[in-house]
């Protein structure tokens, strides 16, 4: 799924790590110190993979703050974002097909989120059926 | 029973009233360089001889909301009076060193890169105020793209109608049917906003989401 782009050495990218959050660790917080934990880690240098997904008021807050802290963090410079939804008997292409109306609503625990700093991620590549990573040099 | 359908009837009378000195909200939303500034120049210039705001090939060249008030549309003899809302495109990242490609100096691309990021929070503060969204999207780039996808689900959850435009499908590497089928549930056209294609079918769909708008 995380695939690294023909001819780039992650080797040399240093100082970045990756972090899995399960839902449970932010189920019981409000928005606020959910969107605040997670740009927490994001602003660590971490490619964050977090299960389940945002509510979508829950996203344009996180895309808010981000855009606040661009001016305010040295060297950050935003973020990627990408979101996996699974779903038990349905595969990710059938609910592509059937719209995205489904996929929108938040807590999905089949969903996956990638979040990483635009430092680090130079763009994620989503289709229907898989996220690729592209990383920065 | 008598007095429900006078009820009834004063309600409606009311409504359509309202409906005909009110002007819908029409914002254009997507993200950067997608065309929304020319869609919404073309419609502006076509009705009222005025265009709305400047286009440019460098992205984040829109960085506060801006709008035109009554913008009456006549459509099949049809009128409907809008109030045009431009919006900055809204991404997740801001890099000034993408503009010095441009030819822009440092600095200036510093406060473009600034600006930017004011600007994406005010399109996401608008939001709240719409009627109707066109959400305009480049068809010759991935439509699978997270923001575009925070957009749609945004309108969703407040309930606005929304029509996804499948916009330079003058270009040779468009793609209308991969923005339709990533948003199959919606109403997608494909369109040009910079050489006029295909605008008929714009306003044809516009005129029938306004229906919608309580
Ligand atoms: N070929 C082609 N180019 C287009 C079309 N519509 C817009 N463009 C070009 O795309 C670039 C961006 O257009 P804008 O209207 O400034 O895009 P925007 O969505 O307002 O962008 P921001 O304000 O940065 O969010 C400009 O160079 C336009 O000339 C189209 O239908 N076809
Ligand atoms: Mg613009």
């Amino acid at each position: 799924m995380i695939k690294k782009k023909r001819g780039r050495n992650l080797g040399k990218i240093k100082g970045f790590a990756i972090q899995f959050l399960p839902y449970s660790e932010i189920r019981n917080l409000d928005d606020n110190q959910r969107i605040r934990r997670i740009l927490g880690i994001v602003l660590g240098n971490n490619i964050l993979i977090l299960q389940g997904k945002l509510e979508p008021e829950e996203e344009t807050r996180l895309i808010e703050d981000t855009m606040a802290m661009i001016g305010h963090v040295r060297n950050f410079k935003g973020i990627e974002l990408a979101v996996i939804s699974g779903n038990k008997k349905e595969g990710f292409l059938r609910k592509m097909k059937m719209g995205l109306a489904n996929a929108l609503s938040g807590g999905d625990l089949g969903a996956i989120t990638i979040i990483g700093p635009a430092t680090i991620v130079k763009e994620m590549k989503r289709n229907p059926k898989r996220i690729e990573l592209l990383l920065n040099r | 029973m008598v007095i429900k359908i006078f009820k009834n009837f004063i309600k409606r009378m009311f409504s359509s009233i309202f409906k005909n000195n009110k002007q819908i909200k029409l914002g254009f939303y997507g993200p950067p360089n997608a065309g929304k500034s020319t869609l919404a120049n073309r419609i502006c210039k076509d009705f009222t001889g005025e265009e709305l705001g400047s286009v440019s090939n460098v992205p984040h060249e829109t960085r506060h909301v801006q709008f035109k008030e009554k913008v009456e549309i006549e459509f099949k003899g049809k009128k409907l009076v809008f109030k045009m809302v431009d919006t900055p495109g809204i991404a997740t990242k801001i890099d000034y060193e993408e503009f010095l490609k441009y030819k822009i100096k440092k600095k200036d691309a510093k406060k473009r890169a600034k600006e930017a990021t004011q600007g994406v929070i005010e399109s996401i503060k608008w939001l709240d105020d719409m009627d109707v969204v066109v959400v305009v999207l480049d068809s010759t780039e991935n439509p699978y793209n997270q923001v575009n996808i925070t957009i749609i689900g945004n309108l969703v959850a407040r309930k606005i109608p929304i029509l996804i435009v499948a916009n330079k499908i003058d270009k040779k590497k468009s793609n209308i049917k991969k923005i339709e089928a990533a948003f199959s549930e919606y109403d997608a056209i494909g369109i040009s906003a910079k050489q006029g294609e295909n605008l008929e079918e714009f306003y044809e769909s516009i005129f029938k989401l306004s229906k919608k708008v309580k």
